[in-house]
């Protein structure tokens, strides 16, 4: 097996990734930087955020505002010192991203543009048109092409880590073309592999976005954090789940129920604001699991439109007339119109929440650092906990820039200090990790499909982990992933060709999405309250005494996790009213 | 709004396959894929996948027209297979992989030339001089911002490589629509000061003037990026650099 020496290994290369890439090569341009990526880096999930990256940057606005839109939106489950290092950096990165050449909108007078975003006091979210995630990725991925220490290795898919002398000291991982694994051997490892939504049937992630980082580091010992905690997105389209951006509502957008009511006033959201002229923290401007959780309401109350994919509310955009739509939605236009076939300048479009990010993930503290030595992680597969119970929009884009710098320069500091590695002790792991993979990839029998058991997982996250849980029904969900996990052991897979094999890919996908999916299962029937995106209907109050903590889970081979429990930090904002009641106060 | 989009049709599909390891060149393959109205090709590959031929290979991730990925040739046309519609098809629908590159796998094209074009035209901000954080943004107007935003929204989709027939007719000489737009919109951005270091790149004859103004590549452009207009853009500014350093060489470019 081909061996690849490098110091620090980066696993993804989305958003976090070349963050982290860029911040080493800058750092030091000796430095054998491997960015390590199962896509080409323009395909990474980052592309499709649209909205817009939250930094306070204006005059009328305050870091201590930004602190408080955040803990108070992550109904008070973030790492407060994780919050505060996270708001002051979150400016110099956008700033940063400005000097590379993104296309931020700007003001006459050329200044940074920012505009409204749900749970947000102040107007501070950065953005380029509806493209934000797009045009972030691709200033990233362009700058980074100007650095020649950063080596990257696009379509290799990691599939272990190599822990050795109790830290991690590289990776397995196969290159796609050839089918061939390789055997990198890294002083420090980054896993910035994004989140796990596929896990579930209608979700607005891509393909990719399978949970493999957050499994890879599961397996070799680092505890998940918080899996439990699973955003759903209040506006998708009813069929295909694509996101329709919380801009949507930023630029005036309303959501109605098949009356033609503004529900969302009877959640708590209320007093109603004039048409048109959004009002931030209150009603449409709410937070995305109030928001997501009022419409199932207004389904359980018989008050929402059906349509042929189920029912829906919905978000009228008429008002704001072509020109702005055109202006600052143009994405949005296209989309409605090309999967659903209406157009928001003329027609109300049906939605539904969709799944649509993890808030839990790998278990960093703050400076990216996971309890494996050696292992870092940054983005939505890690769980720093700057989001909590539920991340507001426009924070995770600013996150894979804060934290993948940051952990680039907690690992760079690792590498200098950390003595060389067991060579042949890592070999022989590589070694082990391929014939395990030789062995799945040659295997004749095995009576389950890769499509049969993906859909009965999704199926059983969306029935018992989904926005309404209950005891009853995640234990069912626990019982059946369990299963299935067991079940996997039989996957049969037809392809035998080295090159481009993606049942092979699909098949190892769906091994991490059942590892990531029972965290979040058995994490959501341990706690046994109510707090931001994980609602129990038999426990519909949040819980300080005893579940103002991080769930960890650990894990347990074919058994399931064991789940521990950890302190929040707080340091100036102790739990309080969640208030999105706009002038009603 | 709802019925006929679910309605059910039958979608015979010729599927272009070529296993490198058994084939010695690609064939086409026959699947009839039961299909609702709505579906985008994707969608059906996807269905085929699941339920009928593990086997092909092909890339998508997405599915929303923006991660580029999933470009293909659909009844000879570049198209992303997320943004053409079953509906709109009759008779049988063949997809192959996107024209002038080499074939990998089935529906997967070899990129490595398409990525090394991206890399050489630099495309990244050079700026006259650095900033610190501290000293803020670049002022840039919307005004300045517009003359290059259209030129930003390229989303690597290649699909204008396989329409471009100098790309093909050069065996893939020509730097190519999508790398000489992006130098471009570089090129027009008002914090950038290095479009010396790019026109060694694109103001050659492997760059913009083996094009031969086709205009291909904006008809097939998902995202409306317009290259050919880029590149006619490009060739007017090389043009009159070309005079200014032969018969007035003391103006400054």
């Amino acid at each position: 097996m081909e061996t690849i020496k490098t110091d620090v290994a980066i696993i993804g290369a989305g958003g976090a990734g070349l963050r982290a890439a860029i911040a080493l090569a800058e750092a030091d341009p000796k430095l054998r930087i491997a960015l390590i990526s199962k896509v080409y880096p323009m395909r990474s999930h980052t592309c499709a955020a649209e909205g817009g990256a939250a930094g306070v940057v204006k005059p009328d606005d305050s870091f201590e505002q930004h602190f408080h839109d955040t803990v108070g939106g992550g109904d008070w489950l973030c790492d407060q010192d994780a919050v505060e290092y996270f708001i002051h950096e979150a400016p110099k990165e956008l700033m940063q991203l400005e000097h590379w050449g993104c296309p931020w909108n700007r003001e006459v007078d050329g200044s940074v543009a920012v505009r409204p975003f749900g749970g947000m006091k102040i107007q501070r979210t950065w953005f380029a048109a509806d493209k934000s995630g797009f045009h972030i990725l691709h200033t990233l991925f362009q700058t980074s092409l100007q650095f020649p220490n950063i080596q990257r290795f696009d379509e290799y898919f990691a599939t272990d880590l190599l822990v050795d002398d109790g830290r991690c000291q590289g990776l397995t991982a196969i290159e796609i073309r050839s089918g061939q694994m390789r055997h990198f051997q890294a002083g420090a490892v980054i896993i910035a592999g994004g989140g796990a939504s596929r896990m579930f049937p209608f979700n607005t992630n891509g393909a990719i976005k399978t949970g493999d980082g957050m499994a890879m580091a599961y397996r070799a010992g680092a505890p998940l954090k918080d899996m439990e905690f699973v955003q759903y997105h209040p506006t998708g389209l009813p069929n295909t789940g694509t996101l329709l951006t919380e801009a949507c509502r930023g630029e005036g957008g309303v959501l109605l129920n098949k009356d033609g009511y503004r529900f969302l006033q009877d959640y708590g959201m209320g007093p109603e604001t004039p048409l048109g002229k959004p009002e931030l923290k209150t009603m449409e401007l709410g937070p995305r699991d109030r928001v997501s959780q009022s419409i199932w309401h207004e389904i359980q109350k018989g008050r929402s439109v059906k349509t042929a994919w189920g029912d829906c509310v919905w978000l009228d955009m008429r008002h704001l007339g072509e020109k702005k739509i055109n202006e600052r939605l143009p994405f949005v236009r296209d989309i409605s119109i090309s999967y659903l076939g209406v157009d928001p300048v003329t027609d109300m479009v049906p939605i539904r929440p969709v799944v649509h990010y993890m808030m839990g993930g790998i278990h960093t503290d703050i400076k990216a650092a996971t309890p494996l030595p050696g292992l870092f992680a940054a983005g939505e597969c890690a769980c720093v906990s700057i989001n909590g119970a539920n991340r507001l929009g426009s924070n995770s884009l600013v996150e894979i820039l804060v934290f993948g710098h940051k952990a680039a320069h907690s690992a760079l500091e690792y590498v200098r200090s950390a003595g060389p590695g067991n060579e042949a002790a890592l070999a022989a792991q590589a070694e082990a990790a391929q014939a395990k993979l030789r062995a799945l990839f040659l295997r004749n029998t095995g009576k389950e499909s890769i499509a049969g058991l993906r859909k009965e997982m999704t199926d059983t996250m969306e029935e018992g982990a989904g926005i309404y849980r209950t005891q009853e029904g995640l234990e069912k969900t626990c019982n059946k992933i369990a299963e299935l996990r067991r079940r996997y052991g039989d996957v049969a897979l037809h392809d035998k060709t080295n090159v481009y094999n993606t049942d092979l890919l699909s098949a190892l996908e769906l091994g991490s999405m059942l590892d990531c999916a029972e965290a979040v299962a058995v994490g959501a029937r341990e706690r046994k309250e109510s707090r931001g995106a994980h609602q129990r209907l038999d426990f519909s109050a949040r819980d300080d005494s005893k579940y103002l903590k991080h769930s960890m889970a650990y894990y347990n081979g074919l058994e399931p996790p064991r789940i521990d429990y950890r302190d929040v930090v707080i340091t100036t904002s102790p739990p309080g009213v969640r208030d999105y009641s706009g002038a009603k106060k | 709004m709802t019925g006929d989009r679910l309605s059910a049709l039958q979608v015979e599909l010729e599927i272009l396959r070529y296993n490198p390891e058994t084939d010695t060149e690609p064939r086409f393959q026959r699947y009839s894929v039961p299909c609702k109205n709505e579906w985008c090709i994707l969608d059906a590959l996807n269905y085929l996948k699941d339920h009928l031929d593990p086997t092909l290979a092909f890339r998508w991730s997405c599915h929303m027209q923006v991660c580029g990925s999933c470009g293909m040739m659909i009844n000879g046309e570049p198209k992303l297979a997320c943004k053409a519609f079953v509906r709109d098809y009759t008779g049988v629908i063949r997809v192959e992989p996107l024209a002038h590159f080499p074939i990998e796998r089935d529906l997967v094209s070899v990129a490595d030339d398409f990525m090394d074009k991206l890399k050489r035209v630099k495309p990244y901000l050079i700026p006259a001089k650095k900033r610190s954080i501290e000293e803020g943004e670049y002022r840039q107007t919307p005004a300045q911002l517009t003359r290059y935003r259209k030129y930003s929204m390229c989303i690597n989709c290649m699909l204008c490589y396989a329409a471009c027939p100098e790309y093909g007719l050069t065996k893939s000489k020509f730097i190519g629509p999508a790398a000489i737009t992006l130098a471009h919109r570089y090129n027009q951005d008002s914090r950038d000061d290095g479009r010396d270091e790019r026109q060694e790149e694109i103001a050659t004859n492997e760059g913009v003037w083996e094009c031969t103004f086709v205009g291909a590549c904006s008809d097939v452009c998902p995202k409306h990026v317009d290259p050919a207009s880029a590149l006619q853009q490009v060739k007017i500014a090389s043009t009159v650099d070309w005079y200014l350093e032969h018969f007035m060489s003391w103006v400054k470019k």
